[in-house]
């Protein structure tokens, strides 16, 4: 386990606001800025593509993990296949406003998801359902919750919790948990 | 000059200088820590004990005192299967040491001159941070600020600062709004409903409503606020505890 964690059995709810409730009909996913090509899927189009069930570990900055946590959905490495990044980041953005930003090269290679089903049944909205970011290597607020879509863009822009005290990076092998939080 | 980024990843050395109970779950601990410089209402800490043989836990915990008070103090809540918060309630006394991080957060917080009233919604302990904000808005508004906390608990019994937050009610420092809830199984936290939501909302125009609670509490917090009205952007929520 990350220095500085311990392991619970339930699943802790941690957001900065209201739950968002996006209907499928009206749900969609893209791929946009500093890129090649744009890409946009509905929820049938998601829902086509091929999928992966993923286990892993997850790690949160408020000190809880959770082993073994089982998803299934698509791989990012599957939705920028064909996609020339201009860029060297990305920004996840998020139904109710959230945002959270990463490196492309922490998103590709098989690191990270955009999942709709958590142990089997569908990603409840608490847990950021219809669909939620997953990047089980770095702490969990990067797993973007009701995730729209991925912004590639050129220079690191901070998200939400990195622009509210926490760390740019967030790697809990090396407890990357906060930034400048004094102001 | 100190360099904020590091100050945010270090542990500092913390004894307890000072130990009271709340309720028969719950007590509050004055701290007093190396290199501390102050905090903003809202904040939380992060808490490392250490034992004997070197066995380490870490958890968090909101700030219960105004940062104006130049104290710190944290209000732990036992949990039954807890393994840090049964030692912070029944076991520290004055002269114990422990390590603090922080402090954490920059969100679900309130400063003096932030703009609208204070709106806080809690649900059991919950009601720490956002005591820490309506003690920061008594200490250093007087009456310039119209603060409401609607708070629901369990039973009377289990409502923390009860005698403090009376007598500022009474004092017409705040409005103070407590329910309870009777359900035996004890399967919901709190039951607030529209019309105390609505009695929290009177005449205001809500710039920021702060919720905190078991994520079922703020859930079902949030769910009012936003039929009553209220712009999701508006509510503030932090959330303590498992899925439902």
């Amino acid at each position: 386990m990350p220095p500085g964690q311990h392991l619970v059995n339930d699943f802790p709810v941690l957001t900065f606001g209201p739950t968002p409730r996006s209907p499928l009909d009206q749900w969609s996913f893209s791929i946009d800025g500093a890129v090649s090509e744009g890409r946009r899927w509905t929820w049938q189009e998601f829902r086509s593509l091929p999928r992966e069930h993923i286990r892993r570990d997850i790690h949160c900055v408020t000190t809880w993990s959770k082993l073994d946590t089982q998803w299934s959905g698509v791989s990012v490495d599957t939705l920028l296949d064909g996609i020339e990044p201009g860029g060297a980041f990305v920004t996840a953005w998020c139904d109710g406003g959230y945002t959270t930003n990463l490196p492309l090269a922490d998103v590709t290679g098989g690191k990270a998801w955009v999942v709709d089903e958590y142990e089997g049944a569908s990603l409840a909205p608490e847990h950021g359902g219809p669909a939620r970011l997953l990047v089980p290597h770095l702490y969990f607020w990067k797993s973007a919750k009701w995730v729209r879509g991925l912004t590639v863009t050129v220079v690191d822009e901070p998200g939400f919790w990195e622009q509210n005290g926490y760390h740019d990076r967030g790697d809990p092998w090396k407890e990357e948990r906060y930034g400048a939080t004094f102001r | 000059m100190s360099d904020p980024v590091a100050a945010a990843h270090d542990w500092r050395p913390a004894r307890v200088v000072e130990r009271r109970d709340e309720t028969p779950r719950a007590a509050t601990l004055r701290l007093a820590v190396d290199g501390w410089r102050g905090h903003v209402a809202g904040q939380r800490v992060d808490v490392r004990l250490t034992a004997d043989d070197g066995y380490q836990a870490t958890r968090q915990y909101s700030i219960a005192s105004a940062p104006s008070s130049g104290a710190l103090e944290l209000t732990v809540e036992r949990l039954d299967d807890g393994e840090v918060s049964p030692y912070l309630v029944d076991v520290a006394e004055v002269g114990d040491a422990m390590d603090i991080r922080g402090p954490i957060g920059g969100w679900f917080t309130w400063r003096p001159g932030d703009p609208g009233p204070l709106l806080l919604v809690g649900g059991g302990s919950g009601i720490v941070p956002l005591m820490a904000m309506a003690r920061e808005a008594v200490l250093s508004g007087g009456d310039a600020v119209d603060v409401r906390l609607l708070v629901s608990t369990r039973t009377p019994a289990d409502l923390l600062y009860a005698s403090e937050l009376e007598a500022l009610h009474d004092a017409r420092r705040i409005t103070l709004l407590h329910t309870v809830t009777r359900d035996p199984t004890g399967a919901r936290s709190g039951r607030i409903d529209a019309q105390l939501v609505g009695e929290l909302l009177r005449g205001v125009a809500p710039e920021a409503v702060f919720a905190c609670g078991s994520t079922g509490f703020v859930e079902a917090a949030s769910d009012l606020l936003l039929a009553a009205g209220v712009p999701a952007g508006v509510i503030r929520t932090e959330r303590f505890g498992p899925s439902a």
